[in-house]
C-alpha cells in the first residue's frame, strides 16, 4: 500500500509539473501583458514598460520564464500581478470566498442526490422514477448562467416582492403544492392502491394544514420553529432514524434516541435565551455541534446493551438533527430584525456579492446574512450537480440490488429494510464515494460561471480578471490550486476505492 | 446457477412456459445481426426516437432559415436562407420589439396562429431575434459535430493504442492524458478562446475538440485491455493480421458501444461548454453570434425584453436535451445485459398460464 501511494504521489507530481508547464505557455500565448501600456500615451511609457518587464521577467521567453516562476513557487511565492500586488494575498482571500460558496452546495447536492437516487432505484419504473429521470436529464442540459439569471428574476425579485407587503400564500398555491406533495409521497411509499390513497390523503392534509398555519401566524414575516417545531423535528428524527437504521423493534435504540431528543428539548429555553448570547464565534457553534454528537454517542453507549454500535449511531444522528433545529430556530429569531433593518429594507434575498457591507450584528445576524447571499448561487450549483449524483447513486444501487448476495439475504428471511440498508446501500456507496472524492477536487474550479453571475470575488474572479488583464500570475495561481486539488483528490478517490472494496488490490 | 436461482415449482416436461419466458429476449433477437438488434432496441426507446426527430427538425430549421456562412481555413461557404432577415441586418423596430409569434387560435381567445415579421421579437437596435437565434443554433450544432468528430478520433486512437501495446507506450500516453485531464475544460477553453475565438466557431470547435478526448481515451483503453485477451484476437494474429488491422478491424468494432455513447455525452457537454465560454466572452466574437453570447448580452434586459433571454436558452436546452436522450437510448441499445422488464400484468398472466398448464398436466 505504502509503495503504491508513494509511486502515485511521484507520478502525480510530474503530471502537475507538466500540466503547469503547458498551462504557463498557453497563458503566455493568449495575450501580451504589456498590451495596455503599449497602447497608452503616457509620457513615461517606456519607463512603465521597462518596470513591468522587470517585475514579471518578460524579457525571458515563456518556456524559460516558467522555471523562474517555478523557482519562486518552491519558496512559497506565487509572484505579483501586473499592478505589483502579491498574488499570495489575493489567492488566500479568493480561496476562502469560493470555499464558502461551494461547500454547502456540494454537501446538500450529495445528500439530496443520494436520497433521490436511492428512492428512484427502489421504485424502479414507477412514475416517480420516470419523472426524476426526465428532470435529471433536463438539469444535465441546463446552462448554469441561464438558470442563474432565472433564479435572480423569479426567486430573488419575486420572493422579495412577495415578502414586501403582508406575505400570505394564495389558496391556489396551497392547493397545488399540497397535491404535488401528496403525489410525491404516495409514489415513494410502497403498498397497495388503497394504502397509496391513504398516504396521498395524509400527505395532502398535512401539507395543506402546515401551509395554512404558516399563513395564520404570519410565518413569512416572522419565521420560527418555536419549541413545538423543534419537538416535532427532534422526536420525528428519533423515530425516523431508529426505523431506518435498526428498525422500530429495537426498543433500546428508540429509547436512546428519544432520550437525546428530550435532552435537546430540555435545553431549548436555556439555549435560546441564555447560552446563545455567549456564542460569538463560529468555532464555538462547531464545538457545540461536536459536543452534541458526543452526548448522543454517550447516551447510545450507556443505553445500547449488547449491540452498542447502531444504537450509538441512531442517538448521535438524532442529537445532531435536534441541535440543528434549535440553532435554526435561533437564526430565525433574528430574521425579522435583519429583514427590516436599514441596510436590507425588507428585500432580504440578495442577488450579488457575498455579504452586506457595513452590516454589524451578532453571530446569528451574520449567519442570516450569509444565508441570504448564499441562497441563489447554492440553488444554481445544486440544480446542476444534483442530477449527476442522482443518476450515479440510482445506477449503483440497481447494480447491487441485482447481485446474488442480495437474493441470499432475502432468502434467509431478512426484512427488506435490513437488506436495503445493511447489505445493498453500503456496497452501493463504494463507487459513489470515489465519484464524490473526485468531484470535491473539481468544485473549486467549477464555480467560475456561478461566481461571475452572482458577483462573488472568489477563485473564478481571480482567474477571469487575470485572463482579461493578460496578467499571468493570478491565472497560474488559480490553475495550480485547481489542478493540484484535482490530482490530489483523484489519488484519494483511488485510495478510498481500494480501502472500501476488498476486491481491489492496489499492488 | 440459473436453475438454482429460479427453481420451477413443477418442472415442465417439454420446453414449457417457464423456459419460453426465460428465453423471451433470445427468441426476439433470433436470426438478427448485431446491428439489427441494436437498431431495434434503439427504436424501442421512445424518448430517444422523439429526440432524434426533434433534433433533425432543429438542424433543418437552423440551416435552411438563414443559410450558412462558415469560413473554413480561408474558404468561405455561403448559402442563402428562406427567412427574410439575416442575423446582421437591422430592420426598424416594431411595437417595442415584441415577438409576433402566436400559437393560440382565435376561437380560443388568442391572436390566431401566425408567424409574423419577427416571431421571436427584436432587440434594442431592431435585430431580428429569430435570425440571430437560428445563427446561434447553427454555431452550436457545428461546434457539437466538429468537437464530436475530433475528440472521438483522438480519444479512440490514443485509448486503443495504449490499451493494445501496453507497457511504456501505455504509460506515456496515459500520463499525457492525465496532464490534459488536470486542466479544467473551462480554463483551457477560456485561455485558448481568448487567443482563437475571433477566428470563428469552426476553429474554436477544433480547439475544444483537441482537449476533450481524455475521458473517452481512458474508457476505450480499459475496453481494449480486456478485448485484446480474447480468442478472436489471437486467431487474427495467428492468421497473420498486422497490429493496425487487429486494432481497427477486430478490436474497435467490439468497443463501438462505449465509443458512441460517450461521444453523444461529449457532444452535449461541448454545446454547454461553448455557450458558457461565449457567455464569459471567450467564445464566438462579434459580429458573429452564438446562443451563449445572446444571453450574455441581454441578461440585464430580462425585465423589459424577456424574449431576448428565453429563446436562446430554450434552443440550448432543446439541443442538449435531445443529445442526452439519444445517448441514453444508445446506451440501452448497446448494453448486452439490458432486458425488457415485463410489467406486473404480463407477469401475472404468465403465472396464471403456468398454473393452468400445470393443472392440465397433473
Amino acid at each position: 500500500m505504502a509503495a503504491f501511494v508513494i509511486r502515485r504521489l511521484i507520478a502525480s507530481f510530474f503530471v502537475l509539473l507538466a500540466a503547469t508547464f503547458l498551462m504557463y505557455n498557453l497563458v503566455a500565448l493568449s495575450g501580451d501583458p504589456l498590451e495596455d501600456l503599449r497602447a497608452s500615451n503616457a509620457p513615461n511609457k517606456q519607463q512603465l514598460i521597462d518596470s513591468r518587464t522587470d517585475l514579471l521577467n518578460l524579457d525571458v521567453i515563456a518556456p524559460l520564464r516558467y522555471f523562474l516562476w517555478l523557482g519562486a513557487l518552491i519558496q512559497g511565492d506565487f509572484g505579483v500581478t501586473t499592478q505589483g500586488r502579491s498574488v499570495n494575498a489575493l489567492l488566500e482571500q479568493a480561496l476562502g470566498s469560493t470555499l464558502q460558496l461551494v461547500t454547502i452546495a456540494t454537501v446538500v447536492a450529495i445528500i439530496l442526490g443520494l436520497i433521490v437516487g436511492i428512492t428512484t432505484a427502489l421504485r424502479q419504473y414507477s412514475g416517480y422514477d420516470y419523472t426524476v429521470t426526465f428532470i435529471s436529464f433536463l438539469f444535465f442540459s441546463l446552462p448554469i448562467f441561464w438558470v442563474a439569471v432565472l433564479l435572480k428574476q423569479f426567486v430573488a425579485i419575486g420572493f422579495n416582492d412577495f415578502l414586501e407587503d403582508d406575505p400570505q400564500l394564495s389558496l391556489a398555491f396551497i392547493a397545488i403544492f399540497s397535491l404535488l406533495a401528496g403525489l410525491l409521497w404516495s409514489s415513494i411509499i410502497p403498498g397497495s392502491t388503497k394504502r397509496k390513497a391513504v398516504t396521498f390523503m395524509i400527505a395532502v392534509g398535512a401539507t395543506a394544514s402546515m401551509l395554512t398555519i404558516m399563513n395564520l401566524v404570519d410565518w413569512f414575516s416572522v419565521p420560527g420553529l418555536t419549541i413545538i417545531g423543534v419537538a416535532i423535528i427532534g422526536l420525528g428524527s428519533a423515530v425516523g432514524f431508529t426505523a431506518l437504521i435498526t428498525g422500530l423493534k429495537n426498543r433500546r435504540a428508540l429509547y436512546a434516541a428519544l432520550t437525546v431528543a428530550g435532552l435537546g428539548l430540555a435545553l431549548y429555553f436555556p439555549f435560546q435565551f441564555g447560552i446563545s448570547f455567549y456564542i460569538t464565534e463560529w468555532w464555538m457553534l462547531a464545538a457545540l455541534a461536536l459536543a452534541t454528537i458526543g452526548v448522543g454517542l454517550g447516551v447510545g453507549w450507556l443505553m445500547g446493551g449488547a449491540d452498542k454500535g447502531p444504537v450509538m449511531r441512531v442517538a448521535a444522528f438524532t442529537g445532531f438533527i435536534t441541535a440543528g433545529a434549535i440553532a435554526l430556530d435561533r437564526f430565525m429569531m433574528v430574521w425579522d430584525d435583519y429583514a427590516t433593518s436599514g441596510l436590507i429594507r425588507g428585500r432580504p434575498i440578495a442577488t450579488i456579492g457575498s455579504s452586506t457591507p457595513n452590516l454589524e450584528g451578532s453571530l446569528w445576524v451574520e449567519g442570516v446574512d450569509i444565508y441570504t447571499h448564499l441562497l441563489l448561487p447554492t440553488m444554481a450549483l445544486i440544480l446542476i450537480s444534483f442530477a449527476t449524483y442522482t443518476r450515479y447513486s440510482r445506477a449503483s444501487l440497481l447494480e447491487v440490488m441485482n447481485q446474488d448476495y442480495i437474493r441470499t439475504a432475502r432468502a434467509k428471511g431478512l426484512a427488506e429494510r435490513t437488506v436495503v440498508v445493511r447489505h445493498a446501500f453500503r456496497n452501493a456507496l463504494i463507487p459513489i464515494a470515489t465519484i464524490v472524492a473526485f468531484d470535491i477536487g473539481g468544485i473549486v474550479g467549477g464555480a467560475v460561471i456561478t461566481e461571475r453571475v452572482f458577483g462573488w470575488t472568489g477563485m473564478g474572479a481571480l482567474f477571469q480578471n487575470g485572463l482579461d488583464n493578460t496578467d499571468p500570475n493570478p491565472v497560474m495561481a488559480f490553475f495550480l490550486v485547481v489542478g493540484g486539488l484535482a490530482i490530489l483528490f483523484n489519488l484519494i478517490a483511488d485510495l478510498v476505492y481500494a480501502a472500501l472494496d476488498p476486491r481491489i488490490r492496489v499492488n | 446457477m440459473s436453475n438454482l436461482s429460479t427453481p420451477p415449482p413443477v418442472p415442465p416436461p417439454t420446453g414449457g412456459v417457464t423456459d419460453a419466458e426465460n428465453n423471451l429476449e433470445n427468441k426476439e433477437v433470433e436470426g438478427l445481426s448485431q446491428s439489427q438488434i441494436v437498431r431495434r432496441r434503439f427504436f424501442r426507446h421512445k424518448g430517444a426516437v422523439a429526440s432524434m426527430v426533434s433534433l433533425a427538425f432543429i438542424v433543418v430549421l437552423a440551416f435552411s432559415a438563414v443559410g450558412f456562412d462558415f469560413a473554413v481555413f480561408g474558404v468561405q461557404i455561403k448559402t442563402p436562407g428562406w427567412w427574410q432577415w439575416t442575423w446582421t441586418e437591422i430592420p426598424t423596430a416594431q411595437s417595442g420589439g415584441r415577438p409576433t409569434l402566436s400559437l393560440v387560435p382565435q376561437w380560443m381567445g388568442g391572436d390566431g396562429v401566425r408567424f409574423g415579421d419577427h416571431p421571436f421579437g427584436q432587440d434594442e437596435i431592431g435585430r431580428d431575434i429569430f435570425a440571430v437565434v437560428m445563427r446561434g443554433t447553427q454555431q452550436s450544432i457545428v461546434i457539437m459535430v466538429v468537437v464530436g468528430l475530433i475528440a472521438t478520433t483522438i480519444g479512440t486512437v490514443i485509448g486503443a493504442v495504449a490499451g493494445y501495446y501496453r507497457g511504456w507506450v501505455d504509460a506515456i500516453l496515459m500520463r499525457f492524458t492525465d496532464v490534459i485531464i488536470t486542466i479544467p475544460l473551462i480554463v483551457i477553453g477560456a485561455v485558448l478562446g481568448l487567443a482563437f475565438g475571433n477566428l470563428g466557431a469552426f476553429v474554436l470547435a477544433i480547439i475544444i475538440g483537441l482537449f476533450t478526448w481524455t475521458g473517452l481515451a481512458r474508457l476505450v483503453r480499459a475496453d481494449v485491455l480486456s478485448l485484446r485477451e480474447r480468442e478472436f484476437v489471437d486467431a487474427a494474429r495467428v492468421a497473420g493480421a498486422t497490429d493496425r488491422r487487429i486494432i481497427f478491424k477486430h478490436i474497435l468494432p467490439n468497443a463501438i458501444g462505449v465509443i458512441i455513447v460517450n461521444t453523444t455525452l461529449l457532444m452535449a457537454a461541448a454545446i454547454l461548454l461553448e455557450t458558457a465560454l461565449s457567455f464569459l466572452g471567450y467564445g464566438v466574437q462579434s459580429p458573429d453570434t452564438s446562443l451563449g453570447k445572446i444571453i450574455s448580452e441581454n441578461q440585464s434586459a430580462f425585465a423589459t425584453r424577456p424574449w431576448l433571454f428565453w429563446w436562446p436558452g430554450v434552443f440550448i436546452i432543446a439541443i442538449a436535451l435531445c443529445i442526452n436522450f439519444i445517448g441514453d437510448g444508445l446506451r440501452d441499445a448497446f448494453d448486452p445485459r439490458q432486458k425488457r422488464i415485463p410489467n406486473a400484468r404480463a407477469l401475472a398472466k404468465a403465472a396464471a398460464a403456468r398454473d393452468n398448464s400445470a393443472a392440465v398436466q397433473a
